[in-house]
């Protein structure tokens, strides 16, 4: 009766036109490409089935002949590697399209700036004697036939922008660029027709040029910023089975109801919360990163998100989707997420008040030249747009893009990723630190601690009972001493194990299980071991503080806020607390109080900093300013953090708080070079003695300044 | 200068059949996996 449960992507299977089909997944679980072309071979054993893993974005490309229902069964020949599959998210699938946008437009200002660059060469270090006014206009409409379709074409990113934001009263930085750009072109196809001299189509061009190259830089950095409450939702959807009399139905995750009774088969997700109807193995992996597989007993509680490893369970549901733990804490994440789109870039600040004050310049000069000075008032247009040409913000543009990269690379030398460039700017603006506790602050590991206490032999009884049982503290000394052969090892169900041993009975197991007598003081974690007849002896756990966490501490709370959260019982967060030198702890919060807590700081105007590994930590991970994540932590944690570090311990905290405290003074140098430059360069303009050759080598010897200003990050 | 009245149209076209040749590139993929393209080298496959 049990049905084969294969997850069905047939929603997603699409024929093509020579009567193969195909299919797109995302995959996960890969952590290098030896695991991309496992998976390659093994599908393309079978020959009609041609298969292609992209190592870059992890996406499965899957084309076979035959009926569209072997897909399934192809990925879940893939997924018995160790791999999870799972639909593309669509805000991945528009980032991609976005980036191969991005270069197209590239590639066309890059190829138009060259060939116009030949020929201002040519116009500069010629004059009309030398080279002679046909060959200068020929050379001109030269200039204007590859400029007009590339101004048309790659200035449509920023054009788009500025009318965007214009259109909602507001502005950014696109707004004078694309004014400028648009300005300068006019002019000099005006002046072209009309034979003239000012001609700027070279600086027009190299501008976008240079411009699309910045926004690149920043789209590729920004590429790995992954939506985290998506993950989550994908984690939830699709069908489940539900057992109706004396049949069952599949029905949409989205419509599970408390009461329903659920079958889980082997290798299915759990969708729901539920009480088991039967014992089972589950791997809780995407929910607490704990890889060993946990036994539940019939009456346990399961956990939307669980998969099953046993036999087929049924669930009886107690809460439907949206009020299981993983919904609550989408719908906090999802909040989150709202909240943070409101963050407005420091470059689109400066462009605030930097364009009415550019326009301002520029009206002055042209009423200037033609009130005052007496002009014809094309010719004070002419000098108007030049000043407008000049003081584009092409160096503007790329300060601080070319800064985020160079920190993100230099990041990424000392072990952390950097998911988007603002994180760094948020990261300089941060008053408090908030760590969780297990995993983050300590090594998440439980420790041993009195072994002295206890003799070779008693060890041995102690491994060989532990080695049977999967609570977390019997893994801790499974393998504390060689095995002594212990007969007839039996576990009581929530109370500890049994066996035998030389004829005696021995115990390992809780206080109560033990029947000990005094009660020790202290709420340490413990187990206790007795053989027959003798007093229990007690087994003392700790969890571990990382190494440099002391010191680090010490050095966070020169400077900032230090707090420290956990899911886990007051006493033990208090030791840990103490350990660290951490005043302002709380013990026992779930994850809304999290998340509330955080809300409550940001509303009091502080700047969060939130360091967490766990699923309990997601959602204020996204909420926070800005957030750190080890990348032991579980994927869904890893992809809401803004940073994720490798070493072990919590030194990355404060060196990416040093970085980014070093890139944002670059950024302000390179906005200060770059403002100055211009500084410079108006008055030339307003005095009308901006050439054409005169705007290039500004705008190029500016954007060149910046760079070199940013790769100085790489040293210090 | 007559020459420049067929040269400069000759270097736009091949200039533009790279840009052409470019695009297609980018279209057909070729860009979509450095990674994967990096390491395919490595793997080892028989060579029948």
């Amino acid at each position: 009766m049990t049905p084969q449960a294969i997850t069905d992507y047939s929603g997603f299977i699409r024929p093509q036109k020579d009567g193969r089909h195909h299919l797109h997944l995302a995959v996960e679980g890969m952590n290098c490409a030896g695991c991309a072309f496992k998976i390659e071979k093994a599908l393309n054993a079978n020959e009609t089935v041609a298969a292609r893993v992209n190592v870059t974005e992890k996406r499965l490309t899957l084309t076979w002949a035959g009926d569209a229902a072997m897909g399934n069964r192809l990925v879940e020949s893939a997924r018995a590697l160790g791999f999870q599959f799972s639909a593309i998210r669509q805000t991945a699938d528009n980032d991609n399209g976005r980036n191969r946008a991005l270069v197209r437009y590239m590639a066309v200002a890059g190829f138009a700036s060259g060939n116009l660059m030949i020929f201002s060469l040519a116009l500069w270090f010629s004059t009309p004697e030398t080279m002679g006014v046909s060959t200068r206009q020929l050379m001109y409409w030269y200039s204007a036939l590859i400029s007009l379709p590339a101004v048309i074409y790659s200035g449509q990113p920023f054009f788009k922008s500025a009318w965007r934001a214009v259109s909602h009263r507001r502005t950014n930085m696109d707004v004078p660029i694309s004014v400028a750009v648009i300005l300068a072109t006019a002019m000099s196809l005006f002046e072209t027709i009309r034979s003239g001299a000012h001609v700027y189509f070279d600086s027009a061009v190299m501008l976008l040029f240079l411009l699309l190259v910045g926004r690149y830089l920043d789209a590729k950095a920004r590429a790995r910023a992954n939506n985290a409450a998506a993950d989550l939702l994908s984690l939830m959807s699709g069908t489940a089975t539900v057992l109706q009399g004396d049949g069952h139905q599949r029905i949409p995750a989205a419509e599970i109801k408390a009461g329903m009774v659920l079958l889980a088969a082997k290798g299915e997700k759990i969708l729901a919360d539920g009480i088991a109807q039967g014992d089972t193995l589950i791997d809780a992996a995407a929910l607490t990163g704990e890889t060993l597989p946990q036994t539940i007993a019939s009456g346990g509680y399961l956990l939307a998100g669980m998969v099953n490893l046993g036999n087929p369970v049924q669930v009886r549901v107690e809460k439907p989707q949206s009020e299981s733990l993983m919904g609550d804490i989408i719908a906090l994440m999802q909040k989150a997420e709202q909240g943070n789109a409101h963050y407005v870039r420091l470059a689109d600040r400066i462009a605030g008040w930097y364009t009415p004050v550019v326009h301002a310049l520029a009206l002055a000069t042209f009423i200037g030249w033609w009130g005052f000075g007496g002009m014809a008032w094309q010719a004070a247009l002419l000098y108007a747009i030049t000043v407008l040409v000049i003081t584009c913000p092409c160096a503007l543009g790329l300060a601080v893009p070319v800064t985020q990269v160079v920190a993100g690379s230099r990041l990424f030398r000392q072990g952390m990723l950097l998911k988007s460039g603002d994180a760094l700017e948020r990261l300089e603006k941060v008053d408090t630190i908030i760590f969780d506790k297990t995993g983050t602050l300590t090594t998440g590991k439980i420790i041993f601690e009195n072994r002295a206490d206890f003799s070779g032999e008693e060890l041995s009884l102690v491994a060989a009972l532990a080695s049977h049982s999967r609570h977390p503290l019997a893994c801790a000394v499974a393998g504390v001493a060689p095995v002594n052969s212990v007969t007839d090892i039996s576990e009581i169900d929530g109370k500890g194990m049994q066996g035998v041993y030389q004829g005696k009975i021995c115990r390992l197991g809780s206080a109560k299980f033990l029947e000990v007598a005094a009660l020790p003081d202290d709420e340490k974690m413990e187990l206790w071991f007795a053989s027959e007849g003798q007093t229990p002896k007690r087994l003392i756990f700790s969890d571990t503080p990382h190494a440099d966490a002391i010191e680090t501490i010490i050095r966070l709370k020169k400077r900032y806020r230090v707090l420290m959260l956990s899911g886990d019982r007051l006493p033990v967060v208090q030791t840990v607390a103490a350990q660290l030198g951490i005043e302002n702890f709380y013990a026992g919060i779930d994850p809304k109080q999290k998340f509330a807590l955080i809300e409550g700081e940001l509303k009091n105007g502080h700047f969060v900093l939130m360091v967490g590994d766990g699923l309990n930590d997601a959602a204020a991970l996204t909420l926070a300013t800005v957030s750190m994540s080890p990348s032991s932590a579980i994927d869904i944690t890893q992809n809401a953090a803004d940073i994720v570090y490798q070493h072990k311990g919590i030194s990355s905290v404060l060196t990416a708080l040093d970085t980014a405290h070093k890139t944002q003074n670059i950024v302000r140098q390179n906005f200060a070079l770059a403002l100055g430059y211009n500084c410079l360069a108006i008055p030339l303009a307003m005095a009308g003695l901006v050439t054409p050759l005169v705007a290039a080598a500004a705008m190029s010897s500016s954007s060149l300044l910046v760079i070199f200003n940013a790769l100085r990050l790489k040293g210090k | 200068m007559d020459i420049l009245s067929y040269l400069i149209p000759i270097a736009l076209v091949m200039g533009g059949l790279w840009l052409a040749g470019f695009l297609w590139a980018l279209k057909s993929g070729q860009f979509d996996d450095p990674e994967g393209a990096a390491n395919r080298i490595l793997e080892d496959e028989e060579i029948l």
